[in-house]
């Protein structure tokens, strides 16, 4: 109901709204992940090559707090066998709630916090953050596209490029087209205090160039392909349930038009009688 | 109970005849369930139905919520995602429950609208309106101390902001401010007593709701005609009514598992879209969203706040008028809980004799204008607060008032209505007459 609401008034205000396009906006690429669509869900590999990422690459710094180990071999997940699972958990070391002394993780611990103080959690990073507004403001475009959080990790990782020219050299930070949050140089706005160039300046260095990491499936690993692997595992990280989600939606969706059927069907033969009388009255 | 003539019910058993005379519940759910509807209802009559079913979905969701939640500043943020991750099926209760609000809300606006429209308000309903816009208010207080609970960014300094309203209020504000919070910051004192509240309110709006329905089956309903069932006798009432079992609890059901399709969609394959992505962030104090913005059933009043900024004339003249007491802010909160305050206020202030919108030309299309106004406010509430969004809300904002202050009170006096139908038998013919002539051609 509340779409239709925001759809009428997207339309009527059609043409006043375009201001808000403007201003500093960041680049934020449409990418087509598996899990997007009432009917998408994760590809379990894809899930297993971002997992490998975040081992070894974003863990150096990033934590994943919320996540537990044991979830890595869930359904609907990375799905990695038991024994994989316990291995895996073996390599970290965790501090002992009980003895306050350090030891190996088991599959019940959580993921390590942020070892860095200034890296962010990344556990809910790809719902802390929405790639899609449009179009004017209304965001009606996630029914299509999902909130774009996954889109705009993938774009932040391939947004990393060579600082524009208007840039003093010494400009803290590593220019990046996705990034919105960021430093800005006085010296990239133009007369109106508008941004000349998009995005900003981010203080993570570039993490990912293309061939970080080798995947043990041999699946290609240049910065378009980890920047997605790393977006949808950070999906599942945020949102674990997504496809028994679906799937509960699914079937909630068929059984309640089921029902409305059978209640029309009903109310018509209920009123039938009366409708009759009316027309033979009027 | 009700005004129009029924039958009432007679204990036949031995075991019922005893309970009647000790404790008349059975005549009491006979007599609610058998209480003559006018049978030319349409399909906003449905509404209550979707809102009761809410409030019950809520409560139920809520309390199994409960169970898992920590009302605690470092651990509350941590048991929403032990919800959403560890809970059997946890992630889809914390979804309907937050979903359920939203749905609220849109059935309670069709609901508000469909009796402004049909003139629901008017004699001798004004008891059941008011009623139903202390209900609206204990929903949004109800809403709104809710999302504080996940204490998330938005949770946390949205509450700044909404309690910040009260700071507004001259000379006492500041301590009403801290008496809301329990301390001078949004902390947490706010936290548990706001928990408390969320859990309690719900149980008041129940109670209300009992009340409302009370009020409106002593009245009757009113119906898209606004022509009153005749009383005179227990036959010409069933001319015009059918019983609300089973009648009009089929179709309302069938309107509801309708709405739940769209619920159940929501809540299955985009149940963040209604949402704000900072609330995945937990509170913090030290950094403050670009842009704060409240849940979207809030919007409108968000914006009428916002619109009356210190360089709108009317605002410059309270100033001016009240020795400079009344600034900008307070000017906003003033308008916000007084756009709020002309909806109850409306059965004195529409002067018409007329109740349905259908028989009055003029006012349909002030009404009309309405219903757009309050959808632009709601976009406009969500916008930036900056040329051109000020001056649309500022617009949308004087409409507003001016429809219930000026066009409401004036349209009595100068428009002529349309003829009506004597009675509701006549206009159920006539409709069921003429549709089936349309489907014969």
């Amino acid at each position: 109901m509340f779409r239709k609401l925001t759809l009428t008034a997207a339309v009527a205000l059609g043409l006043s709204a375009t201001a808000a396009l403007a201003a500093g906006e960041a680049h934020i690429e449409d990418f087509d992940f598996s899990f997007e669509g009432p009917f998408g869900s994760y590809d379990q590999m894809q899930l297993q090559r971002g997992l490998q990422i975040y081992t070894e690459v974003c863990a150096a710094c990033h934590g994943l707090k919320y996540v537990a180990i044991r979830n890595l071999a869930d359904e609907g997940g990375p799905a990695l066998p038991e024994d994989q699972v316990r291995a895996y958990a073996a390599r970290i070391e965790v501090i002992d709630a009980a003895t306050g002394e350090p030891r190996p993780a088991i599959p019940a611990d959580k993921f390590p916090e942020s070892a860095l103080a200034e890296a962010p959690d990344l556990s809910l990073m790809a719902k802390a953050r929405a790639g899609f507004h449009g179009p004017y403001g209304t965001g009606l475009n996630q029914l299509f596209k999902g909130m774009g959080g996954a889109e705009y990790i993938a774009s932040l990782m391939a947004g990393y490029e060579e600082a524009p020219e208007c840039a003093p050299a010494d400009f803290p930070g590593s220019y990046n087209s996705a990034f919105a949050n960021g430093g800005y140089p006085e010296e990239c706005k133009d007369e109106d205090g508008k941004h000349t160039v998009p995005g900003s300046w981010i203080a993570m260095p570039q993490p990912l160039y293309g061939d970080d990491v080798v995947f043990a499936d041999g699946h290609d690993a240049d910065l378009h392909h980890v920047s997605q692997d790393i977006a949808a595992f950070l999906m599942w990280a945020a949102e674990p349930k997504l496809d028994a989600r679906k799937e509960a939606g699914f079937l909630g969706v068929l059984f309640l038009i089921l029902l409305s059927v059978l209640l029309h069907q009903t109310n018509k033969r209920l009123w039938a009688p009366h409708k009759v009388a009316a027309k033979k009255s009027a | 109970m009700s005004g129009i003539p029924h039958d009432h019910y007679e204990p036949k058993s031995g075991g019922a005849k005893w309970l009647e005379s000790r404790l008349p519940v059975l005549s009491l759910i006979y007599d609610t369930l058998v209480i003559p509807t006018p049978k030319n209802l349409n399909w906003m009559w449905i509404w209550g139905i979707v809102l009761t079913f809410t409030l019950v979905l809520q409560i139920i969701t809520g309390v199994v919520l409960v169970m898992h939640y920590t009302p605690q500043v470092d651990l509350a943020f941590a048991s929403v995602e032990h919800i959403m991750r560890d809970v059997n099926a946890g992630h889809m209760i914390r979804y309907v429950h937050a979903n359920g609000a939203s749905l609220f809300f849109v059935a309670v606006y069709f609901h508000i609208f469909r009796g402004l429209y049909y003139g629901s308000y008017k004699a001798p309903r004004e008891v059941t309106w008011i009623i139903g816009m202390l209900i609206y208010l204990l929903m949004m207080a109800t809403g709104f101390l809710g999302y504080v609970l996940p204490w998330g960014q938005m949770s946390f300094h949205g509450t700044a902001v909404i309690t910040g309203l009260f700071g507004a209020i001259p000379f006492i504000g500041e301590s009403i401010q801290t008496w809301l919070l329990g301390a001078s910051a949004v902390g947490q004192p706010a936290l548990n007593r706001f928990f408390s509240l969320h859990y309690l309110l719900p149980f008041l709006i129940a109670g209300l709701v009992i009340v409302h329905i009370w009020a409106f089956h002593s009245t009757g309903n009113n119906n898209p005609t606004g022509v009153e069932v005749r009383r005179g006798s227990k036959e010409e009432a069933e001319k015009d009514t059918l019983p609300f079992w089973p009648y009009f609890v089929i179709k309302d059901l069938f309107a509801l598992a309708v709405i739940l399709v769209v619920f159940a969609a929501v809540v299955g394959f985009m149940p963040n879209y209604l949402g704000h992505p900072d609330n995945y962030l937990e509170a913090n104090a030290l950094a403050t969203p670009s842009h704060i913005v409240p849940e979207w059933y809030f919007l409108p009043f968000y914006a009428i706040l916002r619109a009356f900024t210190a360089d709108v004339w009317a605002v410059q003249f309270a100033n001016w008028i009240s020795f400079g007491i009344i600034d900008a802010k307070f000017f906003g909160v003033l308008a916000m809980f007084g756009a709020i305050i002309v909806i109850a206020l409306a059965p004195w202030l529409d002067t018409s004799t007329v109740r349905s919108g259908r028989y009055r030309p003029m006012f349909k299309w002030w009404f009309a204008l309405l219903a757009i106004d309050f959808i632009v406010l709601m976009w406009a509430g969500a916008m930036p607060a900056e040329p051109p969004y000020s001056i649309i809300a500022l617009t949308g904002a004087t409409y507003w008032f001016a429809y219930f202050l000026v066009i409401l009170p004036l349209l009595g006096v100068i428009e002529r209505p349309t003829a009506r139908p004597a009675t509701i038998e006549e206009d159920f013919n006539a409709h069921y007459g003429k549709s089936t002539d349309k489907s014969a051609e």
